[in-house]
């Protein structure tokens, strides 16, 4: 009986061929994935590297929303017109409370994992209203509603609830001013600054939108625009402490 | 004494627990509704409540309309097929192409003219794009492959489809979830996973909808008649079956609340960006490649009327190509944080892949040995061939550009585009056209209405792909060039606002192919339309006829 005909098992029983199957694809994932979870370099903690801001959050969820990962990648390559263009290459750590991630997969603008503090609130106001006002070339859509719809956060602190369910560190204190510390960081010299960047270090509070009345979306992903890539001190960071 | 012998008519269980699950759902959308976070959500639940109560209403209908017997599994010892689900898919895989076919030109020129996004929010590239992504894959694509598998398990197994209600609960509840997750991207409900974008709610109804897809598939299998299962069959199974496990490791999400569309995922970072595309590369290794395999091995040999080439073959093929294809998923994030092993392991995999990916291409290829000549006759048969052309050429474009140097440059920009495009409208687009070419005169029993037609179709698109893949080969690699150009004096030649200007004319260009290949499909379209329709008009004539004979 050569090898061939002994193919003739999972000919004739379906139960047989859907284990077949089961097994032989479980194999690459399980190699691939599990490791990801124990090894130093994916799970590594880095200074500085901490969860987003109730209205850093709110902000990302805008990004996630409106589908900008689409056309802006979060990860800087180790390659040298990369790092020259957009800054250090990214770590693991810096994503490592991104639910889901965001490094996207496509450059149809520029990577955005390092554009906090490259550009004023002002740029980044006129850019979301007319991307076209401030970079000619652009090809970006307009998104002038942003800075016209009032941010809906009465649910906030369910979010860091089930984001400390997943493992992201939020604390009580965190989830039980969440509701407040987005009105904080959306005020210009509001006296609840200096608690909001106790519970969240460098967090910069600030009316981001130009618009002291509301907070809006646009204060939202302003707040997150200008904070993605800071936290890191890499005046500081050891790279040789887990080469890749 | 007549009514003693007739059955009594009662309700099964399958119609009793489905209606009662239905009107169940109903109660449940209309609470979630009234209490909903936002009305993007709320809409989304009166939906579900409108076609939960539709459903019921359909369900008890049909009971009070159906004989007190179920239908027969043979007729005069011929298997008594159910095609009605087969025919509905076929025809809703037309619309759905058309549709997804007309929103990629949308954004395709949303990128060469800014101003076509319209100013509004659900208009704009950033909502558009997952919509034509899901219409083309998983709504035109995933009808082509409902439809297929339903119609090729039962000619191979000889066999009636399994269950009554099942079939229909699949076909239309798999079209549901389509209508979900479109109107949700555009109205923003997304979990921005890269062909995963419908968040938890409707990825729990999918999960539903495909498990039962499944046991219909698999107790028709189980039914048959024919001791050995069809190659095709191996294929069919192992997407199902590969597809419902990545769609549950890629949707592992905790919602907000049960009112609140917004999830989040369990894993995060890079973990979460390695389960990405372990499910990205296998919704294309799974779905794009070993579903439309399966039609290749049932559609190709039928149409040319020989066998499959190499019976050996084909069980290499399969079992080589779903156990590396599982591994390649890291070449999507070369260079990125993933650990340099993992990257290393997908870019191996992705090399060996190419061999299983040729051996198929031959399988299907030289199965024409001794009908070469039907190429020049049968522009159906020509379409499913230059389809499995392009399906090599694409394998052998994937592991090139796998390799890290190659990616380096390659990631990032439309090189990416135009080789998904290649495999996309080349290869998936092509041989699912030469299967909707057969299988709508054969579920109707007429001839096509014109070859005529099919073969403008052919070169009127073939032009568009062509136009398509050359502007995006020299977009990318243009783009990629001028990211990494440096002046003479060490400093980067180009802002990254210039090299988007750079794109404007190959994104017309472009844009021209995409509007080709709509127009291809639209003649399609009507040729199918015709072919249903027309033979109807004809009837008549024949019967008028046939005194005379």
């Amino acid at each position: 009986m050569s090898l061939w005909q002994k193919h003739a098992i999972f000919e004739k029983n379906s139960i047989v061929l859907v284990i077949g199957i089961l097994v032989v694809i479980a194999i690459g994932g399980l190699v691939e994935i599990v490791p990801l979870f124990y090894l130093k370099n994916t799970i590594e903690k880095v200074e500085g590297v901490r969860p987003y801001t109730p209205l850093e959050l709110a902000g990302r969820n805008v990004y996630v929303r409106e589908g900008c990962y689409l056309c802006h990648s979060q990860m800087i390559r180790p390659l040298r017109d990369e790092v020259e263009r957009y800054g250090h290459y990214s770590l693991a750590a810096e994503s490592m409370y991104d639910k889901p991630f965001q490094w996207g997969s496509k450059r149809t603008g520029p990577d955005l994992a390092r554009v906090g503090g490259k550009y004023s609130d002002d740029w980044h106001r006129d850019h979301l209203k007319d991307p076209r006002s401030v970079v000619p070339g652009s090809v970006m859509p307009k998104y002038s509603w942003l800075a016209e719809t009032e941010l809906d956060f009465k649910h906030v602190a369910q979010d860091l609830k089930v984001q400390a369910l997943l493992g992201v560190p939020y604390n009580a204190d965190m989830i039980a001013k969440a509701q407040a510390d987005v009105v904080t960081q959306a005020t210009t010299d509001s006296p609840d600054a200096a608690d909001l960047a106790k519970r969240y270090p460098k967090a910069q509070a600030r009316d981001f939108d130009g618009n002291p009345a509301s907070v809006t979306e646009a204060d939202a992903l302003i707040a997150y625009l200008q904070m993605l890539g800071t936290q890191v001190d890499f005046k500081l960071y050891d790279d040789k402490a887990n080469i890749r | 004494m007549a009514n003693a012998l007739a059955p009594q008519k009662t309700m099964t269980i399958g119609e009793g627990g489905s209606a009662l699950t239905f009107a169940l759902l109903a109660i449940l959308s209309i609470v979630v509704a009234a209490k909903a976070h936002t009305p993007e959500y709320a809409f989304h639940a009166y939906l579900f409540t409108a076609a939960s109560i539709a459903a019921v209403f359909v369900i008890v209908n049909r009971y009070y309309e159906r004989p007190a017997a179920q239908p027969p599994l043979e007729i005069d010892g011929k298997p008594n097929y159910n095609m009605g689900p087969v025919k509905f898919t076929s025809f809703a895989a037309v619309f759905w192409g058309i549709a997804g076919f007309t929103v990629g030109l949308v954004i395709a020129l949303q990128l060469a003219f800014p101003v076509l996004n319209f100013d509004l929010p659900w208009t704009t590239f950033g909502r558009l794009r997952p919509l034509h992504t899901s219409a083309v894959i998983f709504a035109f694509g995933g009808n082509v492959l409902i439809a297929t598998s339903f119609y090729v398990v039962q000619r191979t197994c000889r066999a009636r489809l399994a269950g009554n209600i099942a079939p229909w609960f699949v076909v239309l509840g798999y079209n549901f979830f389509i209508v979900i997750a479109g109107t949700g991207y555009l109205l923003g409900i997304t979990q921005s996973k890269e062909y995963a974008e419908p968040e938890w709610y409707s990825d729990l109804f999918l999960t539903v909808v495909w498990v039962v897809y499944f046991l219909v598939f698999l107790a028709t299998i189980m039914r048959r008649k024919e001791p050995h299962i069809y190659v095709a069959n191996w294929f069919y199974l192992a997407f199902i079956v590969t597809i419902a496990v990545l769609h549950l490791g890629n949707n592992a999400t905790v919602p907000v609340s049960i009112f609140s569309p917004k999830s989040y995922i369990v894993w995060s970072g890079v973990q979460d960006a390695m389960v990405q595309w372990w499910y990205g590369h296998n919704a294309v290794g799974f779905f794009l490649t070993a579903g439309f395999l399966a039609i290749m091995y049932y559609f190709i040999p039928k149409r040319a009327d020989r066998p499959v080439y190499s019976y050996r073959l084909s069980i290499i093929h399969f079992w080589a190509l779903i156990f590396l294809y599982i591994w390649a998923g890291p070449h999507h994030l070369h260079y990125t944080a993933l650990p340099d092993w993992a990257q290393t392991l997908g870019m191996t995999f992705s090399i060996m892949l190419w061999m299983p990916s040729w051996g198929g291409m031959i399988n299907g290829i030289m199965t024409l040995s001794g009908a070469w000549d039907k190429l020049r006759t049968d522009p159906v048969l020509r379409m499913m061939v230059v389809s499995v052309a392009f399906y090599g050429m694409s394998t052998f474009e994937g592991p090139m550009m796998s390799v890290k140097v190659v990616n380096s440059l390659s990631h990032y920009t439309d090189w990416t585009i135009g080789h998904v495009h290649s495999g996309a409208l080349g290869w998936v687009g092509y041989v699912s056209f030469g299967a909707l070419y057969c299988l709508i005169p054969w579920l109707w029993n007429r001839p096509l209405y014109s070859l005529k037609l099919v073969n403008w179709h052919f070169w009127i698109s073939t032009i568009g792909i062509v136009l398509y893949i050359t502007a995006m080969w020299v977009s990318g690699i243009l783009q990629g060039l001028m990211w990494r150009a440096y002046t003479k004096l060490g400093f980067l030649e180009y802002s990254f606002v210039e090299t988007v200007e750079a794109m404007h004319p190959f994104y017309i260009i472009r844009a021209l192919g995409g509007l080709l290949f709509l127009a291809g499909a639209l003649l399609m379209a009507w040729n199918l339309i015709k072919t249903v329709t027309a033979a109807e008009e004809a009837e008549p004539a024949k019967l008028a006829l046939a005194p005379a004979e």
